[in-house]
């Protein structure tokens, strides 16, 4: 069954980066709500945070990625619902093929295309004013960052993907992941919020990761954080993955 | 199982041997011990209404699903256990046509080739669409197709690596008449090159015209097995009524519309005394 697990993935990847190239819209929907969060936020409420930096975008930018990868892997979600109720899930699945390969082309793919949203961004804020002191080794930490996330997150979606009854349903589950930036140093330090709020925030996986890039951007040492936060999405993708393989399991035996 | 006259007897066994079947989602029992055999080059119609258990039984031989009770095989091999084996003898022609929307009709083809690790995949692309009648709609994208295309598409990337046994869960559901021609004459030109063809459908016609060979599903069973003239003598013999004979509005359209789709002949359609046959046990 695994010997044609390479061939098949690149084979279902570029079906799944052919989708992306003929609907662009799904990378620039993606990116739309996170540019309009670095609008906002740096033109209307930034004037008012204080966060110690000399430049809010430079404060804000890292929140801001993760709330890009959020919004761009509920599209794996939707892609995969759509195979499955149209019956592309189970022809691939009755024929010799490595059938993991289908679920591997669809994370492939969410990455491929997480990174082109992930550039769009950077692209807007540059233009907005941020400025990095990372050099080529900083920027390629970030990226190594994004990526596992991107990963874990995911084979998050995987899950309601092959599990959801309705197209509604295979993308909400992402919500909820929206708000957890809010509520983490991404827009804030988190000294200003209330104890219970304050302790929550400073233990989620968000704020590790956004500090450690935001670290990197800024060409300072990373310190303690970088493993906490490779621990969460190592973590993450680890139960995440284990979670995917089970539902799929017992969806095709 | 009443095998004995009219079906050669296969060399070397049925191509799709059921025994016993059972599957039960959580209360709903859907099948309750099904059993036929399916001759090599044949075509088996499973008949059934809505909720039959039809699309089940084709799921449990495609491997896409693992019965409770009882075996099926493929070729002499066991659906179950060696599942990876049997899906390189089978294709699935599911409910809705599983194409993809987003690619050219050539591309999905090429696609399907190159998941069944075949060389050239473009040659026996463009062989399928010539044979299809696609090659005109080969570059355009599978959105654009209306429904008989699609269909005729989705049984074409059914017949790439030439499985010598195809699953067609209710191929014209859906379909305006002109394209259920055309999925017909497609099913009739794979029995003819030896293709096993097992097909499900809840249109009696349907079964008429197509099957050499067909099996009843009701309430997760199998309650009646036969060719059509067997099927035909579990009744009395027909009594003799006068009917007028109009032409059916299906007649009708095709007559006025001229076009029976990919050069299916209009003369197999005429006939107008099916329905009066059956009798009324089945709830359908």
């Amino acid at each position: 069954m695994t010997r044609h697990f390479l061939g098949d993935t690149a084979t279902l990847l570029g079906r799944s980066l052919r989708h992306i190239s003929r609907s662009p819209d799904t990378i620039i929907t993606t990116a739309i709500m996170p540019i309009a969060f670095l609008l906002l936020f740096v033109y209307v409420f930034g004037g008012a945070i204080e966060t110690g930096s000399d430049r809010y975008v430079n404060y804000l930018l890292p929140g801001i990625l993760l709330i890009t990868v959020v919004s761009g892997i509920s599209y794996t979600a939707y892609r995969l619902f759509l195979d499955l109720k149209g019956g592309t899930f189970e022809r691939f699945q009755s024929m010799p093929i490595a059938r993991s390969a289908v679920l591997w082309a669809h994370v492939l793919t969410s990455l491929v295309a997480n990174l082109i949203s992930l550039v769009v961004v950077v692209l807007v804020a540059l233009a907005m004013g941020f400025r990095s002191g990372a050099g080529v080794l900083g920027w390629l930490a970030v990226t190594g960052i994004m990526l596992l996330f991107t990963l874990a997150l995911t084979w998050l979606a995987v899950i309601p993907g092959l599990t959801a009854t309705s197209v509604d349903g295979a993308s909400a589950f992402s919500y909820p992941l929206i708000l957890l930036p809010f509520v983490s140093s991404a827009f804030v330090p988190t000294d200003s919020m209330p104890g219970p709020v304050r302790a929550f925030a400073e233990h989620q996986p968000v704020t590790s990761i956004v500090n450690t890039i935001r670290a990197l951007f800024a060409g300072q040492p990373v310190g303690g954080q970088v493993w906490i936060a490779l621990a969460w999405c190592a973590g993450l993708l680890v139960v995440a993955y284990a979670g995917a393989m089970a539902v799929h399991h017992r969806k095709v035996g | 199982m009443s095998a004995d006259q009219s079906t050669p007897s296969p060399a070397r066994g049925p191509a799709i041997q059921v025994r016993g079947l059972e599957k039960s989602y959580q209360k709903l029992h859907v099948l309750r011990g099904v059993d036929f055999d399916v001759t090599p080059g044949s075509i088996f119609a499973l008949l059934g209404s809505n909720g039959a258990g039809k699309t089940t039984v084709v799921r449990i031989l495609a491997t896409l699903l693992k019965p409770d009770g009882g075996t099926a095989q493929v070729h002499g091999l066991d659906v179950v256990t060696r599942a990876a084996r049997v899906r390189e003898s089978i294709s699935l022609t599911g409910q809705f046509a599983a194409v993809d929307e987003i690619l050219t009709g050539r591309e999905n083809l090429v696609l399907v080739a190159r998941l069944r690790h075949l060389s050239d995949p473009g040659r026996i692309a463009d062989d399928l669409l010539g044979r299809f009648a696609l090659t005109d709609a080969a570059g355009r994208r599978v959105s654009t197709y209306s429904g008989g295309m699609r269909r005729r598409l989705d049984i074409a990337m059914s017949l790439i690596g030439d499985p010598p046994v195809i699953f067609l869960d209710e191929p014209t559901t859906g379909l305006d008449p002109q394209a259920r021609l055309e999925v017909w004459q497609a099913v009739r030109e794979l029995a003819r090159q030896g293709t096993t063809v097992l097909l499900t459908t809840q249109y009696l016609d349907e079964a008429e015209q197509l099957a050499d060979r067909i099996a009843v599903l009701h309430h997760g069973r199998i309650i009646a097995d036969g060719t059509l003239a067997e099927l035909r003598q579990l009744l009395p013999p027909a009594t003799v009524e006068y009917v007028e004979k109009q032409p059916t509005l299906e007649d009708v359209f095709l007559a006025i519309v001229g076009d029976t789709g990919t050069g299916s002949t209009g003369s197999t359609r005429t006939d107008a005394t099916v329905a009066a046959v059956r009798p009324d046990g089945t709830s359908s």
